[in-house]
């Protein structure tokens, strides 16, 4: 006999452990298969251990500047290896951490590679699994190559992020295809380590989905620390050799080659949607690859819904983590809070770091709206110029008739943490005014919000 | 020794209560706990009961009086006990004042007045900064908004868009005859305290629907003249236009302007429609039903009545299909072929009102200082007093009457 549970959830990531532990919350008996570690791509090999060995990078570059703040550090010299070491170690203690969970909230683990079956069943192996009330779809996504070109990921000269966080030497030179999130960071990282670092992107600036200034600020920041960034640039061939990857980059009408004695692959994710038996249940996709979900989150079949980097963009751990729990709560007959897919946190962790929320200056114009642009610069704040972060700004896009915050962008050193304020305001649908008024403690890089909000309104103070 | 009876306060905000009724008199045994009067606080009537065992000796005030809270109201004490007479120093300045004669309690005429001031609390309304600041441009009304966000809250998309914009013209403005077609067939309002507060206590003391009355007598004079003239107008092909059907429009296009009477009453909101349907009584063999002219408002005459015949056959033969005869937001009922001049008529809950229509008759009617003959009709509306209240009635009632009397109105 078949083992039964009320929820089954495939994949234990950011999207499917959240889901299962607010099924176990709410009393669900529940499942994960997980054919890896648990905690998936953005523990295992993602969101977690890149921010290890981003602080690895962030030292780095702290103390060649020491001396400026009185701290002599002799010579710096850096080792990815034990960089790596320790950030498998931070990711290990989080997977232990997610393993920990499961037991605490009582929820089984079926180790291996599920594949859904008619009638809410999941094989595993030999064995099969009933969900009682539903079967969670959460597979993830992985990294993948631009085989048309020549550049399908040889694990060797040809990596992507799983390699790369695995390497115990770094290469001398490494070009990275791509300048997302994922790009940028580990251009930041490699930069660090004294890798010359060369970023190509196709589309015609760095970080595309972030606001224009956002871009432009990041692009001097990078040039400045002799990273190289071609933007708007067509890969047309790849030589790959055995130490060394050659590559014909056409630019701005210019034609050059990129010797590399790595390629990282950076451009994009294919969602884990083979060999799960979508079809067999009768489990539609949508144009652009993920699985078709309607407004519940439930795929075309009844009972299997489909949650985190398969049903759809944003490919982002938080986004996927909430859908793990408003479709616990769906299941468990509650009426959760809908999402605002409008109102998810974009956050790129390089040096500085870029996060943003709503709409850049670009869209507003596109969708003709009346806005108005608050910005403050981390040059006139008074925290910042002490840490000698002064890199960046706020800025904020407000409505003008009605002062909503339309959207918010902020680079700097801490931009990743500062972005809820306006997270938090915007879910709640306060206007800058709102925002203004709350007090906000000096000194702190904070303060920059309230004055690119009071900006907005034409009454700033410190610029 | 006696003990004094005080105004207590009983609601956390009420700073006097109108003594409505003795409930104990003079000489009668009360035990502590004992009711001892009705006393209505700004929020509603409540119960002022003794603390003390022995007799009720001496009441200090006169039923429909106003006292101050801590005012000695009356005494209890032993059988023949004296205690200081109206000239109490407690009393000082605040001396009770008597209610103006109009504020008889013992008149229990409908529709009774309502014992509740709005105390500003009551109608907080839950809404986000941004919602506020859109609906103070657009001109919604928030209290008027049913909010979609956690917890109820009014956010941004309630009061955005076309059916805010619907709502702010369709509440205030009684300018317009017709009804902006808003894609929202209704709103779902909560009931504030002072809704629940009425719907409570009308419903218990007249029954489950508390129910008053609104008559108007109609000179149906022009009615009868443009009647007459459609009708010639429509000729032998045409089915002709009755009188119910300029009623059942003039009803319909007059609760466009009173969306307040096209509501109804859901025991923890009110449901105010923006579409009018009409439900019509007709007598049928073994009882009544009412079928639902749909969207009366946006109906012409002819369409009205060529339907209302339609609907009223069938549901003789008792061929309607249940979604023919519900869903109305308001009803009319008929009785003027039966040579009934006026009589009420019950309501149809969840609506909130109905209109009864009596004979149309020839009647003499001071025109000035002159008597001339008029054709006349009465028209009663049976309102639910949870949801309207008797000047929302009235205003309601005002506008149909003006649209009968005036039809070329009708056309607007």
């Amino acid at each position: 006999m078949a083992q039964s549970f009320d929820v089954i959830v495939l994949g234990g990531g950011p999207a499917g452990y959240v889901c299962a532990i607010r099924c176990a919350q709410l009393g669900l008996a529940t499942a994960v298969v997980e054919q890896e570690k648990l905690g998936g791509v953005c523990v295992n090999i993602g969101c977690i251990p890149t921010k290890a060995l981003l602080h690895s990078a962030y030292i780095a570059n702290l103390l060649k500047e020491s001396k400026e703040f009185g701290v002599e550090a002799g010579s710096v010299t850096t080792d990815y290896g034990v960089a790596m070491k320790r950030s498998r170690r931070v990711s290990d203690q989080n997977s232990k951490g997610v393993e920990f969970l499961m037991k605490k909230n009582k929820i089984t683990v079926v180790k291996g590679t599920g594949v859904l079956q008619p009638g809410r069943k999941v094989k595993v192996g030999s064995d099969v699994y009933e969900a009682k009330k539903a079967v969670v779809i959460a597979t993830g996504s992985r990294v993948k190559g631009i085989p048309q070109i020549g550049l399908e990921i040889n694990k060797t000269t040809v990596i992507s992020s799983d390699e790369a966080l695995l390497l115990e030497k770094i290469p001398a030179s490494l070009a990275i295809i791509g300048a997302g999130a994922v790009g940028m960071e580990f251009a930041d990282i490699f930069n660090a380590f004294g890798v010359k670092v060369t970023v190509i992107e196709a589309l015609p600036r760095i970080l595309p989905l972030e606001d224009a200034e956002a871009s432009d600020t990041l692009n001097k920041s990078y040039r400045k620390r002799g990273i190289e960034v071609i933007a708007g640039a067509k890969v047309t061939k790849a030589t790959v050799g055995k130490d060394k990857v050659t590559l014909d980059v056409e630019a701005g009408g210019e034609k050059k080659q990129v010797t590399a004695a790595a390629v990282l692959m950076a451009a994009g994710r294919a969602v884990n949607i083979e060999n799960i038996g979508l079809k067999e249940c009768g489990i539609q996709l949508t144009e652009r690859g993920f699985i078709k979900v309607d407004k519940n989150l439930q795929t075309s079949t009844a009972g299997y819904y489909a949650i985190g980097d398969v049903a759809g963009p944003p490919m982002l751990a938080h986004k996927g983590s909430r859908e793990g729990i408003v479709v616990a709560e769906l299941i468990a007959g509650q009426k959760p809070h809908p999402i605002k897919y409008d109102n998810v946190p974009s956050v790129t962790y390089c040096h500085p770091e870029v996060a943003s929320i709503g709409l850049t200056e670009d869209q507003c114009k596109e969708k003709k709206l009346d806005y108005v642009a608050g910005k403050f610069p981390f040059s006139a704040n008074g925290r910042a110029r002490g840490t000698g972060e002064t890199e960046g700004f706020v800025k904020i896009l407000r409505d003008k008739k009605y002062g909503e915050i339309l959207g918010a962008h902020i680079v700097g050193s801490h931009a990743s943490e500062m972005i809820h304020e306006l997270a938090v305001a915007r879910e709640n649908e306060y206007t800058v005014e709102e925002v203004e008024l709350a007090i906000h403690a000096h000194p702190t890089m904070s303060e920059a919000t309230a004055q690119a909000a009071l900006d907005s309104l034409g009454r700033v103070i410190d610029t | 020794m006696a003990t004094k009876v005080h105004m207590e306060a009983l609601s956390p905000t009420m700073e006097e209560g109108r003594l409505v009724k003795w409930t104990k008199h003079e000489g009668d045994p009360v035990k502590s706990g004992d009711t001892l009067a009705e006393v209505e606080t700004d929020k509603a009537v409540m119960e002022l009961v003794a603390r003390a065992d022995g007799q009720l000796i001496k009441v200090m005030v006169p039923e429909g009086t106003t006292v101050p809270v801590g005012n000695i109201v009356a005494w209890i004490g032993k059988p023949g006990e004296k205690v200081d007479g109206a000239g109490s120093t407690e009393q000082g300045a605040a001396a009770p004042k008597p209610a103006p004669a109009t504020a008889s309690p013992k008149l229990a005429s409908a529709p009774a007045p309502i014992p509740v001031a709005a105390p500003a609390d009551a109608t907080r309304v839950k809404a986000s900064p941004l919602a506020k600041r859109i609906a103070k441009e657009v001109g919604v009304d928030l209290k008027l908004v049913q909010g979609s966000g956690p917890g109820g809250r009014v956010v941004k998309r309630d009061v955005e868009g076309g059916a805010a914009q619907a709502r702010a013209v369709a509440t205030p403005a009684p300018s317009s005859v017709l009804r902006a077609p808003s894609g929202v067939p209704f709103e779902d309002v909560p009931l504030t305290q002072i809704r629940k507060t009425i719907a409570k206590r009308l419903a218990a003391s007249l029954g489950p629907i508390p129910h008053f009355f609104l008559t108007t007598e109609i000179d149906m004079e022009r009615a009868a003249e443009a009647r007459e003239a459609l009708n010639k107008q429509l000729g032998e092909a045409g089915g002709k236009i009755s009188f119910n059907d300029i009623v059942i429009k003039a009803v319909a296009l007059a609760l466009v302007q009173h969306r307040a009477c096209n509501a109804w009453f859901q025991e923890d909101h009110i449901r105010y429609w923006n579409e009018v349907h009409i439900g019509m009584a007709v007598a049928i063999e073994d009882g009544l039903i009412t079928p639902v002219i749909r969207n009366a408002d946006m109906k012409s005459l002819r369409e009205i009545s060529a339907e209302s015949r339609e609907l009223a056959g069938r549901a003789r033969n008792r061929r309607l299909k249940p979604e023919e005869y519900t869903g109305a937001t308001f009803s009319v009922s008929n009785l003027g072929m039966f040579d009934i001049d006026h009589f009420t008529a019950v309501i149809n809950p969840p609506e909130s009102g109905i209109v009864a229509i009596g004979s149309i008759a020839a009647q003499a009617v001071a025109d000035g200082d002159r008597v001339v003959v008029r054709r006349r009709m009465r028209a009663t509306m049976s309102c639910d007093h949870r949801v309207i209240d008797g000047a929302t009635g009235a205003a309601y009632m005002r506008t149909l009457k003006q649209m009968l009397e005036n039809p070329l109105a009708m056309l607007l």
